[in-house]
């Protein structure tokens, strides 16, 4: 077993040649994050508690917390502003961004309002709006990931939600601006990757992401949803696994005792890894972004041939 | 002959012979219409599900398919188990019962005369599930279609993403999508063709996105399952809820054509590109 130093040190020779050591960098930085979180004491299950936990920042934490000179900008121009999903101009240590992300609400009528960060159509496509807008001011876009999926429901059904969804994950690719995707708690399913498609996608230490809640894969593959558990264990959705499988390109350590525990410290560490993926993402022009963005997601995936 | 031995056998022969329950209406209708109008029911037009090579048979001029990454296969990323058995395990049923290597056939070929890059579902693998393997197969669809300045046609068949690749089957929404938009930039159309049932992360990701979305009767197109709505809301749903024709109500597809027309339909839509 080698010390974080060691496999630090490791990184640094490999990362002189980063295309040839890219599956070694990778086993390496997800070795470090299992590491840093400590002895292996956690399940997947109790990893997926503390994703929800109620005291984590949520996203107008992080608006006002991490960014300054915060502008709210509502609505879909079509239909409604759906709460769910947040977003305006903001600035990161004095550079101009747009932050959208899920927001699940602090007190109980926020949460009611917000359908507990579950977003309707309106929502995406609101964010879509956003987004392009951030294209034409020339500000890169920070999306922050919290949500257990897309809200199922009448009216989300009756006004696209599987379109407006879909309608992003196109648009998202088209974007010439760059794009950091962040998953900060929840990452459930379409839902979540309504906003997540980035040239960079993190993940907080503690926060999951996975195709379907353990509770409804339970339900489905176990016929009963207190396999949660179990469906948590199957499905791997920590952030360790997904560096290896390369969905995430970077897991942010959260403080000693998690997120919820010390946003203060959460938003500076957030806050720093952001700035370092911005800075060489802003030298790489449009058409180069956008390839380089599709052939990110390209090769995600893992099948025999 | 041995099943003509009394008058009852032979009867139930006969029956179990010429005779099937429709699967939609439970009415009881020849076999041999079922199978001449390609699984659709003369008494209540439900379209059955096609197999990918019933599809591509009925689509393109004969002898004009060319399949292409027919040896793509499931792996088993995150060597998943669940209550039933492994992963590894159901892919290998699912290939060995139905001859395909993945829940999705693609190729090219041509509609009287009109060359397309096709992808066609097929929902008796693992109910067409959208996996990494399926994601690649149609992704390089849409990248051949966009080397070539072809139009792409798919037909989704899918209850959603194969859950048991995790989060690598959700990344394939994105993927499909990435490839979408590419032939958005180069303007070559991409016509989208719903069959039941199209539903979870296919619908939304790559089958609601055409530039023509086209559904046949009946299909049920959703992103949410209906009980999960039921549980969630307790309200009362629409009996045409999440229906062909509910989407064409609420704008989401262009037009709903019947089986029997779909060749002659697409063919009309590809005589306008003139690219
Ligand atoms: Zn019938």
């Amino acid at each position: 077993m080698s010390t974080i130093k060691e496999l630090e040190k490791k990184l640094l020779v490999m990362s002189k040649t980063p295309e040839l050591f890219d599956a070694e960098i990778r086993a390496i930085k997800s070795e470090i994050v299992s590491l840093q979180s400590g002895p292996k004491t956690r399940t997947a299950w109790e990893t997926v508690q503390l994703a929800r936990h109620k005291d984590r920042p949520t996203f107008k934490d992080y608006a006002f917390g991490m960014f300054t000179d915060f502008i709210e900008l509502h609505g879909d121009r079509r239909f409604s502003d759906d709460l769910a999903i947040c977003g305006g101009f903001a600035r990161l240590d004095g550079e101009p961004v747009m932050v959208i992300g899920h927001d699940k609400g602090k007190t109980i009528e926020e949460k009611g309002d917000r359908r507990f960060g579950c977003a309707l159509p309106d929502g995406y496509r609101k964010a879509m709006r956003l987004m392009r807008l951030a294209e034409q001011f020339n500000v890169p876009i920070i999306t922050l990931i919290d949500t257990q999926g897309a809200y199922p429901g009448l009216e989300g059904e009756e006004r696209g939600q599987a379109e407006a969804i879909a309608r992003n994950l196109v648009e998202m690719a088209q974007i010439t601006v760059p794009i950091i995707c962040t998953v900060v708690g929840e990452g459930g399913s379409g839902g979540a990757l309504g906003i997540g498609v980035g040239d960079k996608v993190m993940m907080l230490s503690n926060s999951v992401y996975s195709v379907i809640s353990p509770e409804g894969c339970a339900g489905i593959l176990w016929r009963d949803n207190k396999f949660a558990p179990d469906a948590a264990e199957a499905l791997k959705p920590l952030a360790e696994s997904l560096l290896k499988l390369k969905v995430v390109d970077r897991v942010i350590p959260e403080p000693a005792g998690g997120a919820h525990a010390d946003h203060a410290g959460t938003f500076a560490a957030l806050k720093s890894a952001i700035l370092e993926e911005l800075r060489p993402l802003k030298k790489i022009v449009p058409v180069k972004l956008t390839k380089k963005r599709f052939d990110k997601f390209s090769a995600m995936g893992i099948y025999n041939e | 002959m041995a099943w003509f031995s009394s008058r009852k056998a032979a009867k139930e022969t006969l029956s179990e012979d010429i005779w099937m329950k429709c699967p939609k209406c439970d009415k009881h209708i020849f076999k041999e219409d079922w199978q001449n109008s390609h699984k659709v029911c003369p008494k209540c037009n439900y379209h059955g599900k096609l197999t990918a090579w019933e599809r591509i048979g009925i689509t393109l001029d004969q002898g004009t398919f060319v399949e292409t990454n027919k040896t793509i296969s499931p792996a088993d990323p995150l060597e998943f188990h669940d209550a039933k058995g492994s992963y590894k395990d159901k892919a290998a049923e699912a290939m060995k019962k139905t001859g395909l290597n993945e829940s999705v056939v693609t190729g090219t070929g041509t509609i009287n005369g009109k060359p397309v890059v096709l992808a066609v579902m097929d929902f008796r693998f693992l109910g067409g599930s959208l996996s990494s393997g399926c994601g690649e197969k149609i992704l390089r669809a849409a990248n051949h279609a966009y080397d070539k300045s072809i139009p792409l046609i798919i037909y989704s068949a899918s209850g959603g993403a194969r859950m048991h690749e995790g989060i690598l089957s959700l990344m394939q929404m994105a993927k499909t999508c990435a490839g979408i938009a590419r032939l958005n930039e180069k303007n070559i159309p991409y016509i989208s063709v719903l069959t039941d049932p199209t539903t979870g992360g296919v619908s939304a990701s790559f089958a609601t996105v055409g530039d023509i979305n086209i559904a046949e009767p009946g299909a049920l197109i959703a992103f949410a399952g209906r009980r999960v709505i039921e549980e969630t809301i307790k309200q009362k749903l629409p009996d045409d809820f999440q229906t062909s024709e509910y989407l064409l109500e609420h704008g989401f597809v262009d037009c709903i054509i019947h089986r029997s027309e779909m060749k002659a339909k697409l063919h009309q839509l590809l005589s306008f590109y003139s690219r």
